[in-house]
């Protein structure tokens, strides 16, 4: 199956974690909200201007900005 | 007999509830103060209870203990270098994976703990299926259910805070990472073992993991050691982001081993919120909804305020009247009414706007919107080079910048922080508004409307600019990556709400209380002295300083007058408009002192309107930039903020009136 990037999913898509490439202090950050390897994901909405996003991970809702989410790579669920 | 003292800490993650549990148990025995060497606000309460004397201190809400931000350093450093007897840590019942993530780390810090399980009302409300007593099992801690918003549970929270001090009968449960990186914390562990310093100082099984996971403030504990020298060799020799990543993933993996014993039809989508903010984050409606909510509370803030500001207004004219007229001599008379009560009681008229402003604040926050505004504004603000966070503080500055200065905490990244203090004084506050109407109103006829309007947009535009321009000059970087949890929508608790306000409320009395009577009472010297001369006359050291600032002011068009009543507009900026009427010989009619500025001939449509942007621009006042020291904790940033709103306002009000001129005005 195809690797894509968290920021080309449509709401109402879920997909899984595969690897998590942002670098920096976000690095840390997203690995403590639950943004790990295998962890399932959801997207939930976009704000009205487009970015951030909001996703459902780990039982909760998280937001973060399209230039995050696309270094996140993910496997979609059908 | 004196009470036996058990020092407890409340830790947990934000929007779990922390702060309400916190009010719950300790009332109104509340200190707020900051956390030394650091500007994060640091709660400590004390509740007396069966003979003990239970002292809480309020970590700050943090999601992990890395060194990702001075919150979680702030947190982890009192857990080990404080040692509290108790660590409580205040778990969203409905939230469980996410919040037992901060368990495994607080439990690494050796620490007795409590579990206090929040909000299980919620839980269970929607389905959950929580087995307490697996739960206790499994994490090797006592845990308390509570509703901290309604007071339940909170006295069985405190019988085993009691419990727990005497009788160690919960351990706490320590996770494993598996073999590989077991061996390296094996390895790092027998390295530290070699300092006896360090291993009687921390715990060595977390210090070996945070090393690991490339922790910098861990490696500056360990630096000063003569162990420094093998641990960064052994340090060199493996892939630190690897582990770091594979700590994170093994702490989740860990979780998701346990977590299904503990509750089961868990995980259940908060359909409530969602359908919330399919309309209020709705990409059409979101906006104007926002709008619209914000406009509103700013009505309220003034629709409440008004009566009691007229109130204090009132009374302070009166004493004011009768304080001059019965005290003698006539130069106390004149410094406790013209100056003290006069100086006193322009800030007080502030303090119901400010009071309902934090009430408002602190519902908005507390009902989870705030967060959602932050969602909606980000993209806007990004542009600018702020974070969504910056919004709100900044569209409290419309207020007061004092306040709005303060809501500032809510920003974790020190730099956005920074900016968007820097910033807040531009916003063009309440108490510049009386500056407007009086000189819009006296030259700008049928006009005056579009003029105060345009006051407004400028202050905007130079803050936004400014926003740019530190962004590319000395706050260089990117604003920091916006990573937000939106939490489920809630009903607000009172208390909390009212708790927030009055310690925010009672911060702004006592600092600008203190700060301006200190400027009020230096003014009215400088207006009164030398011996014999009238007040605020030309004669005056204040009007000598009008004198000498005069030729630098010259160009914007001012003369010594508008010199001086800008000079004491540095306590305040609505005691311009008193202290032109003074000047002017008005008194306190604004009629009067319209009529004299219109008959003035150094007083142009042009100079009130350079006048205007100067007053706008010139510097956050006194009470603002006291609380810039407060929030920044830095002098520079303080200085910094006074010498560049100078230096904005005499340029813009330059090029106003010159250019002007040039246009034959």
């Amino acid at each position: 199956m195809s690797e894509i990037t968290l920021d080309t999913l449509k709401p109402g898509d879920l997909a899984r974690i595969t690897k998590m490439r942002v670098k920096g202090p976000a690095r840390r950050k997203l690995f403590d909200m639950g943004m790990v390897a295998g962890s399932e994901i959801e997207l939930v909405r976009t704000a009205p201007l487009g970015d951030p996003i909001e996703f459902q991970i780990k039982g909760y809702h998280l937001s973060i900005r399209k230039e995050e989410a696309s270094q996140i790579f993910v496997q979609k669920i059908e | 007999m004196e009470n036996t003292k058990i020092r407890v800490a409340l830790a947990g993650n934000p929007n779990v509830g922390k702060t309400t549990l916190f009010n719950a148990i300790t009332g109104s025995r509340q200190h707020v103060g900051n956390w030394p060497g650091v500007t994060v606000e640091k709660k400590t309460g004390i509740r007396s209870y069966r003979g003990y004397d239970i002292e809480v201190t309020d970590l700050p809400g943090t999601y992990s203990l890395t060194a990702y931000s001075l919150d979680e350093i702030v947190a982890r450093d009192y857990i080990i270098e404080e040692k509290p007897d108790i660590v409580i840590q205040i778990i969203d019942a409905s939230n469980l994976e996410r919040n037992l993530y901060l368990t495994t780390q607080l439990m690494e810090l050796e620490t007795e703990m409590i579990i206090a399980l929040n909000m299980c009302d919620l839980a269970l409300e929607r389905g959950d299926k929580l087995y307490i007593d697996r739960m206790q099992e499994i994490l090797a801690a006592p845990i308390v259910q509570t509703v901290a918003s309604r007071d339940i549970g909170i006295n069985e929270l405190l019988d085993r805070v009691i419990e727990q001090k005497y009788n160690d009968k919960y351990h706490g449960r320590e996770i494993g990472y598996g073999d590989i990186i077991e061996s390296k914390v094996l390895e790092i562990e027998k390295i530290l073992l070699t300092d006896p310093e360090l291993s009687k100082r921390y715990p060595l099984r977390w210090m070996s993991i945070k090393l690991l996971e490339g922790d910098r403030n861990v490696r500056t504990k360990v630096g000063k050691s003569h162990v420094s020298a093998a641990i960064n060799e052994l340090l060199a020799s493996i892939d630190q982001e690897e582990y770091e990543a594979d700590i994170a993933d093994k702490r989740y993996v860990a979780i998701n081993a346990i977590f299904p014993q503990m509750c089961t039809r868990c995980n259940v989508r908060m359909t409530k919120s969602d359908m919330i903010d399919r309309v209020l984050t709705n990409k059409y409606l979101g906006i104007p909804i926002f709008l619209a909510l914000m406009w509103g509370a700013f009505e309220l803030t003034f629709a409440f305020a008004t009566p009691f500001t007229d109130m204090i207004e009132r009374i302070f004219l009166w004493l004011a009247v009768n304080v001059t007229s019965r005290l003698e001599p006539e130069w106390l008379a004149s410094l406790i009414g013209d100056g003290i009560i006069g100086g006193v009681g322009a800030v007080l008229t502030f303090v119901p706007n400010i009071f309902i402003l934090f009430f408002l604040l602190s519902l908005l926050e507390g009902s989870g919107y705030l967060a959602r505004a932050a969602f909606i504004m980000d993209r806007l603000m990004y542009k600018i080079g702020m974070h969504g966070k910056s919004f709100i503080p900044l569209l409290m500055g419309f207020g007061c910048n004092v306040p709005a200065i303060m809501a500032t905490r809510s920003i974790e990244d020190e730099k956005d922080r920074l900016i968007t203090i820097l910033v807040v004084p531009f916003v063009s506050c309440g108490a510049r508004l009386p500056i407007y109407i009086l000189l819009a109103g006296a030259f700008f006829g049928r006009q005056a409307g579009t003029v105060v309007f345009f006051m407004y947009v400028l202050g905007i535009v130079v803050a936004v600019i400014s926003a740019k321009l530190l962004r590319s000059t000395i706050v260089k970087g990117k604003p920091a990556p916006f990573i937000m949890e939106m939490p489920p929508y809630r009903v607000p608790t009172l208390r909390t709400s009212i708790v927030h306000m009055w310690d925010n409320g009672a911060m702004y009395i006592k600092k600008a209380g203190t700060l301006i009577l200190i400027g009020v009472v230096i003014i009215w010297l400088l207006a009164s002295f030398p011996w014999g001369i009238e007040y605020g006359s030309e004669e005056s050291y204040v009007g000598m300083m009008g004198h000498f600032f005069a030729p630098l002011l010259e160009p914007l068009g001012f003369d010594w007058k508008m010199t001086v009543a800008l000079v004491f507009g540095l306590v305040a900026k609505e005691i311009v408009v008193a202290s032109m009427g003074v000047l002017y010989g008005a008194g306190d009619s604004p009629e009067a002192l319209t009529a004299s500025l219109l008959a003035d001939p150094a007083v142009t449509a042009l100079s009130a309107l350079s006048l205007m942007v100067f007053s706008l621009l010139y510097m956050p006042c006194v009470a603002t930039l006291g609380v810039i020291k407060k929030e920044t904790g830095s002098w520079k940033w303080t200085a910094f903020a006074l010498a560049y709103g100078i230096a904005v306002a005499w340029i813009m009000a330059f090029f106003v009136y010159q250019g002007g001129k040039l246009l034959g005005y």
